[in-house]
């Protein structure tokens, strides 16, 4: 897990070995919605399963589509997708929610359900994926008390700060202890002390063994992070044509 | 199971927000199912009366003579011994003018009037009308004879035009009712678009998100049509008297038992087809995304 990610050709150690430690490949992807450009164009990369990445670039260099990707809200109009070794390019949109349901995704907006209190919006992937009310109790409940909102379990969203939203949010994302973990520049909305106490959050995840992608901008946050990788997109394509791996900016 | 739909839990009914019953769609429902049963009660009414009419006059028959006079005696014992003949009355010649005084008024009585003779019978099932004829023909050269079904068949024949109108409009009203739902569903898409997109990404399948709104429309439009079916119930019974004294005229009740269930079961049929129409415009909407 050494590498972050890598131009074709440059695979890993684990990939040497097999493509079981990949998480997500992609195949000379391109994107582009209606008949506008491309917004993506030549993606070739892989993400190694249990690393941590950061998607970093200038506003409009494409991450947010990238991410769509990869969390399947976006098919790509050429190349190829593989998610957890299955290639889902072109996969009947009945096939993709067993998929979704490996991975967490946390948004800039949080797009937490405004009608449900906090307890029932961190619980949803669980009913979603069918488990009893039983077996929704206990772990939503420490999910709470892991973000710090235990007492806040009742909220509805509108009555709770953008921190307490955002903690609720990747509660929700991670309440299913996903296998791919992807952030929507997910401390756009908070302050510094919570933006640090999220990462921390997100790298205790990784520790359990979750991909971890986080798209951001705050270079701090990346060099907070130790052994974190970096993934670079301008202008819709991934910026390293070498391919050498990019440990945090300041710590290569 | 494919009732599941139905059973939600708690958690599941928190899902769309708010409560059901608080659209249009339970009025849209009542106003059909309300206009439908009546509609279909009315024509039922007229496919029983069209049938009562029509068995009644099948064998039935007039002798007709146009001088009249004291002819009509020779003829109705020709008519009463002619085989095949299962009974025979003479109009009497009172009746005769007081039917023309709706037309001709106080002249109806007069004597210089001609009133025609005439003489009604059934024949039996089976029997030939030639053996009438000749008898008739024997006593009164210048008698014609005429079939009732003859004479009653346009009339007969608008009845079954009603009944198949009445047939057409329960259909178009069944039909923008499926619309209205079609309708309503798509609003109801468009309402909670967001938590739809949510409940996509965390993987929730088409069927699970088709499921919360189907549940909610069948709610509505049971609600609806049970609404509409007691309005109409109550209408129907306001009507009752009426519809009985057509029903004597008729010869026979204008709604029977069947018809009556026919239309207790009309509410569950407008549910389930609101239900299925609903589950359809659904599926088909989340479809349009990813």
């Amino acid at each position: 897990m050494s590498q972050a990610w890598q131009g074709k050709g440059r695979q890993s150690q684990a990939g040497r070995n097999g493509t079981l430690s990949a998480v997500a490949e992609f195949d000379s992807v391109g994107l582009r919605y209606g008949t506008g450009a491309e917004v993506l164009r030549d993606l070739d990369f892989r993400l190694s399963k249990g690393a941590f990445y950061f998607l970093t670039g200038p506003s409009g260099a494409g991450k947010t589509s990238l991410l769509k990707l990869l969390y399947l809200a976006q098919r790509p109009t050429r190349g190829r997708v593989k998610l957890f070794q299955e290639e889902l390019s072109e996969a009947p949109r009945e096939d993709l929610p067993p998929f979704r349901r490996r991975i967490g995704v946390v948004f800039q907006d949080f797009r937490l359900i405004r009608h449900l209190s906090a307890f029932d919006n961190v619980a949803l992937p669980l009913r979603v994926a069918g488990a009893s009310e039983e077996d929704v109790e206990g772990p939503v409940r420490e999910m709470l008390a892991w973000v710090g909102l235990a007492d806040r379990a009742s909220a509805r969203p509108p009555t709770l700060s953008g921190g307490e939203q955002q903690r609720v949010a990747i509660a929700r994302a991670v309440i299913n202890r996903p296998e791919l973990l992807v952030a929507d520049e997910p401390t756009g909305n908070v302050d510094a002390d919570m933006a640090n106490r999220l990462m921390g959050l997100f790298a205790a995840l990784n520790r359990l063994g979750t991909t971890v992608v986080v798209a951001t901008h705050d270079v701090g946050l990346i060099s907070a992070t130790p052994g974190a990788q970096m993934i670079r997109i301008e202008q819709g394509t991934l910026v390293d044509p070498t391919g050498t791996l990019k440990n945090p900016p300041g710590r290569s | 199971m494919m009732l599941d739909w139905l059973f939600a839990s708690p958690a599941e009914r928190r899902l769309l927000g708010g409560s059901p019953m608080r659209g249009p769609t339970p009025w849209v429902i009542a106003i059909m199912s309300f206009s439908c049963l009546i509609i279909a009660a009315s024509g039922l009414a007229l496919t029983n009366t069209a049938s009562t009419l029509g068995r009644a006059i099948q064998s039935r028959y007039s002798v007709e003579l146009p001088s009249g006079g004291g002819g009509v005696d020779a003829l109705l014992k020709a008519v009463q011994s002619a085989p095949g003949v299962a009974s025979a009355d003479a109009v009497p010649e009172q009746d005769m003018r007081r039917t023309l005084a709706r037309w001709l008024g106080p002249a109806a009585q007069s004597t210089e009037l001609p009133v025609p003779a005439l003489v009604n019978f059934d024949l039996k099932q089976g029997a030939s009308l030639g053996a009438v004829q000749r008898q008739v023909q024997e006593v009164a050269p210048e008698a014609r004879i005429v079939a009732h079904r003859e004479s009653v068949g346009p009339l007969l024949h608008s009845l079954h035009v009603l009944q198949w109108v009445a047939f057409g409009l329960v259909l178009l009203l069944s039909g923008a009712a499926a619309a209205a739902v079609v309708l309503a569903a798509r609003g109801a898409i468009d309402t909670h678009r967001f938590t739809i997109e949510v409940m996509h990404g965390i993987g929730a399948t088409d069927l699970q998100i088709t499921n919360l709104f189907q549940r909610r429309i069948a709610i509505d439009a049971l609600a609806g049509s049970v609404a509409g079916a007691i309005a109409a119930a109550l209408v129907l019974l306001l009507l009752a008297s009426g519809a009985s004294f057509a029903g004597e005229l008729a010869g026979g009740a204008l709604l029977r038992g069947p018809d009556l269930i026919l239309l207790l079961l009309f509410p569950l049929a407008l549910t389930i087809l609101a239900t299925m129409v609903a589950r359809m415009a659904v599926l088909a909407a989340l479809r349009e995304a990813l």
